[in-house]
């Protein structure tokens, strides 16, 4: 198994903090993975992405130009991105971010308001544990057991206290999450 | 852990004595992590940001002179600052190691990753007819594992050492297992290995000098063919590489670093397609394994040297070649990295190659 991951957004949304959380769960299961962030003079508002690849095997390239998965939260990921998903693979959005909604039908679309339900949490930096929990819903890639000792590893003690309400926006992305 | 991280961390497990520095991106994350770290309070290693790079190189210089295994660590247009000193230290056969985590050039260029420095890197870059021993980490292991191994030959052949690596592998986040700790030389220990160094007389031995300067240009000469020799010998000893399905291979991709990666990932897609093709990875690209691409190119339909840059190693990959097959190179500048799919299309159209 390898799934190669897109996270693709605004900078501030939680894209890289998502894919280090993802990257962290994957090697408690004892999972191959690399983690590579598009980085720059990044800022909150500007874009941020980042690959993800999960694999039972040695991973060969961390930069890769066709996607298993895109997540996508603004529409200049989702002009960037769509295109680079293999036929059949998946793209995860959150309409909040998407004035013009993907097109292609060769792929399987799931809509996840995370903004939205975010907000209705009282907990809008969940927002990216949200849409993590919505991929793992579609893509089983890690337990969710394993999330939150990933959690535990990419999170400053000082912050562990946050970790419930963490679990609570990752199943609120399990049962949220729409096929479109 | 990202590669920069590695880098911080195999350092303090090395018995590193000191690291002096100064920030850039794509490789902030070594000094960074080394304050976090502050392996002062436990192995007594040196942290400490310079005001420049030509003020780091010139304390590797300084602390090296005094035998300790001491390093620094920055980007292109900071390597490119630190030339000077490094040339005074393969003139002087100061040991010592250099970071570069390479970003898109000329000048201040891009921060994103480039290949850009193999020519300063392998061709001396400062003045004067002198190398340094220049290992390219693909991975965030081997950024872990190339730490001391630098060390090691640095003070084995009295040679700066350069690990050059790039953007993508200084900030990609990979699983690594760090090496095992180990602890500094002790001031005995390098009196006993480092009997050049400036470590004090405490009476008995003759002065040491350290200079790359000579007045009379017979010393001047003599001391150059020394240093041709020692160059000799490492080129016999030391050169590194890694190969893979290269045995049934009708074309041969040459690829160091995170581009050695990228070719990987391609190479697997070929092979699905039906065309066969092998990677011929430098790990010391000085010395560079040209005796084994010279035996691989024999049997060759073609060779492509696969690189972040606008073709550099690939006068190195054709000096070995010699004409024996053709020789292409397929590269992208400036920060921009290429993908495993355009490395695909360049291969193919530069043999003209039809899916099989």
């Amino acid at each position: 198994m390898t799934e190669e991951i897109i996270i693709s957004g605004f900078g501030g949304q939680g894209v890289l903090s998502m894919g280090k959380i993802l990257a962290y769960s994957a090697l408690m299961e004892g999972k191959e993975v690399s983690w590579m962030p598009a980085y720059g003079p990044e800022q909150r508002g500007g874009t941020a992405n980042v690959t993800v690849i999960v694999s039972d095997e040695r991973i060969s390239s961390p930069i890769v130009s066709k996607y298993d998965t895109a997540i996508i939260l603004n529409q200049p990921s989702l002009e960037k991105f769509e295109k680079t998903v293999k036929p059949g693979g998946t793209l995860i959005y959150d309409g909040y971010g998407i004035n013009v909604p993907p097109t292609r039908t060769d792929i399987n679309i799931f809509e996840i308001n995370a903004m939205d339900a975010a907000a209705e949490m009282g907990n809008p930096k969940g927002f990216n544990m949200i849409i993590l929990g919505g991929l793992l819903k579609i893509r089983p890639i890690v337990q969710l057991e394993n999330v939150l000792k990933g959690l535990r590893k990419t999170l400053p003690v000082r912050h562990h206290d946050l970790i419930p309400a963490n679990e609570a926006a990752l199943r609120k992305g399990m049962e949220i999450i729409d096929k479109r | 852990m990202k590669g920069n991280e590695a880098i911080a961390h195999a350092a303090i497990r090395c018995g590193c004595d000191g690291y002096f520095g100064y920030p850039i991106t794509p490789q902030s994350e070594i000094l960074e992590t080394l304050a976090v770290e502050k392996p002062w309070e436990t192995t007594g290693m040196v942290v400490l940001q310079a005001e420049s790079e030509v003020a780091s190189i010139n304390m590797i210089y300084g602390g090296g002179g005094c035998g300790k295994r001491v390093m620094t660590s920055s980007s292109s247009p900071g390597v490119a600052l630190m030339q000077e000193g490094i040339a005074y230290m393969a003139g002087a056969e100061i040991p010592g190691l250099i970071v570069n985590v390479q970003r898109g050039g000329p000048g201040l260029g891009t921060i994103q990753p480039s290949q850009g420095d193999y020519f300063q890197a392998t061709r001396g870059g400062g003045n004067g007819d002198y190398y340094v021993l220049v290992l390219a980490p693909s991975s965030v292991q081997e950024m872990a594992d190339f730490v001391d191994l630098a060390f090691e030959l640095s003070f084995k052949y009295r040679i700066p050492a350069m690990i050059l690596s790039d953007g993508v592998v200084g900030q990609v986040m990979e699983k690594v297992v760090l090496p095992p700790f180990k602890p500094r030389r002790t001031e005995e220990e390098i009196l006993r290995e480092c009997p050049w160094a400036s470590t004090g007389r405490k009476g008995g031995r003759p002065i040491n000098v350290i200079t790359s300067l000579e007045l009379q240009p017979e010393a001047m000469e003599k001391h150059n063919l020394h240093l041709q020799e020692k160059y000799k010998t490492i080129r016999a000893n030391e050169v590194r590489y890694e190969e893979t399905q290269t045995e049934d291979a009708d074309y041969l991709i040459v690829a160091f670093g995170s581009a050695a990666r990228i070719a990987q990932k391609a190479i697997s897609e070929l092979r699905a397609m039906g065309i066969k093709v092998g990677l011929l990875r430098p790990i010391t690209l000085w010395p560079f394994p040209s005796q084994r691409i010279q035996e691989l190119s024999q049997r060759m339909k073609g060779i492509l040297s696969f690189e972040i840059n606008a073709g550099q190693m690939v006068e190195d990959v054709r000096l070995a070649v010699e004409g024996r097959c053709p020789v292409t190179h397929y590269g992208k500048m400036g920060g921009i990295v290429p993908t495993p799919d355009e490395l695909i299309q360049a291969l193919k159209q530069d043999f003209q190659i039809e899916n099989k």
